[in-house]
């Protein structure tokens, strides 16, 4: 594991001294957010209504387009190919690279949310809701996202092609995602069952993804 | 045979699909003889295929 | 023939050339039978004649998930076992089974206006096969923008595959969001629940639709054959002017 673990290390540390990397997600989410209201109008019941659902499609767009140079820049420098010759199963060292990935922008996604949702008039008990579902369900975005990241460096491109390609597969976790949290603010459908299938998707993503992603690579850069 | 009060949906339905299907089937056929011209031309400029290669 | 066979573009391409005329032939065919059987078809006592509409957007959805299908079967193909025939399967399938995505979804909603009152609802099948759509579209999108049809069928089987591994949950997700559709009522336990005075000329379109689409998809598979040897020509070309 210690393999791994140097992957992980180097990559946060990485996004953390470049340019600010894990603040830009959250910077970026705040920004979005803030356009809702202007687009909508300012009535506060409504956004209170419907800022759950506010959050959670900030939340994916931020953390689907900080995804856009994931590989690339190693595929610039050369370590990808460091990666797929190396010792570490390519499977692992993809994991290593999205879990980095989410501990430096979908975890700040999560802490940012509350304050965001003090914006959207969400109330106290919501908002643990809205915090909690998008904890469970951020690492299925990251995964799921890392396919594109994997087959957008193997052709080259990047940015709208990688959000074209994912976002139709991140139609569960977004609606389990809401209705969760709709489940608990308003009912009637109680919170538990898409709470769980919200988890048992990111636990789904967490495998096809690097099998996925390492298949991509592999197929893509040989 | 009579179309009933939605005769105009059913037809505007039957027109769009006819009109996918010309789609398709022009696509095929023109593709082909643009890849048959193309292909002549080469064969006419002395290229050979990869598996005639002397 | 054995499938490995194939694996010889030439003999595929003579293959094709016997085959096509007579799937042409059955294609045509097909449709007179399946558009007459149609026409003739009662109307329903609720649904009038748009009912009709159903011959066409029920085929569609069925020809455009079963697209899906060799689309996956050509793309297990291409990654695992390096069948040189499967990229052409998989590259020819993808802009046929958009088509018929496209169909499947103007036909459903040019039924939903006399029907539901609107041209679009967001009800759990027609969301389905939206996203359906939408996956056809990046895949294609991949093919556009791959400059290496090597590497660019290869990065659109991976796609294709997690994309049917997705479907299953999509629809599954789909459905729980909201249920506003009729409720499954032809495959399912107990037969079928539609009069078999509508069920036959169902079938006998569908059938004209699975010919056509195999019919379309040979001809685009010789397209994509043909293409590529162009382009290995052209390239054999450069290197020796």
């Amino acid at each position: 594991m210690t393999a791994f673990n140097a992957l992980l290390m180097r990559d946060i540390r990485l996004t953390m001294r470049a340019g600010g990397g894990a603040l830009m997600g959250a910077l970026f989410f705040l920004i979005v957010v803030t356009l809702v209201p202007f687009a909508l109008g300012p009535d506060l019941a409504l956004l209170g209504r419907i800022g759950p659902s506010i959050l959670w499609l900030g939340a994916l767009l931020a953390s689907l387009l900080a995804l856009d140079r994931l590989f690339t820049s190693d595929f610039e420098d050369g370590s990808l190919d460091v990666l797929l010759t190396g010792s570490l199963p390519l499977e692992l060292a993809v994991t290593a690279k999205a879990l980095a990935h989410w501990l430096t922008t979908g975890l700040p996604l999560v802490i940012v949310a509350p304050v965001l949702g003090l914006l959207l008039n969400i109330e106290g008990g919501a908002m643990d809701a809205v915090a909690l579902t998008l904890l469970a369900g951020t690492p299925a975005l990251t995964f799921i996202g890392l396919i594109g990241a994997a087959l957008s460096v193997t052709l080259r491109r990047g940015g709208l092609l990688l959000a074209v390609l994912v976002m139709p597969l991140t139609v569960p976790v977004l609606i389990f995602g809401v209705s969760a949290t709709n489940a608990a603010v308003s009912g009637p459908v109680p919170f538990g069952p898409p709470f769980t299938i919200l988890c048992a998707l990111s636990l789904m993503s967490l495998v096809i993804g690097p099998f996925a992603a390492a298949t991509a690579l592999r197929q893509g850069l040989e | 045979m009579s179309l009933g009060p939605h005769a105009d949906f059913i037809v505007a339905a039957y027109a769009v699909a006819l009109a996918v299907v010309i789609g398709l089937v022009a696509w095929v056929v023109l593709d082909y003889s643009e890849q048959r011209r193309v292909l002549g031309d080469l064969e006419e400029r002395g290229a050979r295929r990869r598996s005639r290669r002397q | 023939m054995a499938l490995i066979d194939l694996a010889n573009p030439t003999r595929f391409l003579d293959l094709v050339r016997r085959v096509l005329p007579w799937l042409i032939a059955a294609t045509v065919i097909a449709f007179a039978i399946g558009l007459t059987m149609a026409m003739n078809a009662p109307d329903d006592y609720q649904q009038g004649a748009t009912v009709k509409i159903m011959f066409l957007h029920v085929p569609a959805a069925w020809l455009a998930m079963l697209c899906w299908a060799l689309m996956s079967v050509a793309a297990l193909g291409t990654l695992v076992w390096r069948h040189p025939l499967a990229d052409v399967a998989g590259k020819a399938a993808a802009p046929i089974g958009a088509a018929l995505t496209f169909t499947c979804l103007v036909t459903g909603s040019l039924w939903g206006r006399p029907m539901w009152g609107t041209y679009w609802v967001w009800d759990a099948r027609l969301t389905s096969v939206l996203v359906l759509f939408l996956l056809y579209l990046g895949v294609l999108a991949l093919y556009w923008t791959a400059e290496d049809p090597n590497r660019g069928a290869r990065a659109a089987a991976v796609l294709v595959l997690v994309g049917a591994i997705n479907l299953p949950i999509i629809k599954f997700s789909v459905d729980w969001w909201n249920t506003l559709h009729q409720g499954e009522s032809i495959f399912r336990a107990g037969g079928p629940e539609i009069d078999p005075t509508i069920l036959r000329p169902l079938f006998a379109m569908a059938l004209a639709f699975l010919l056509l689409f195999v019919t379309l998809h040979l001809a685009a598979m010789r397209n994509e054959i043909l293409r590529r040897r162009v382009r290995t020509m052209q390239m054999m070309q450069a290197q020796t002017a």
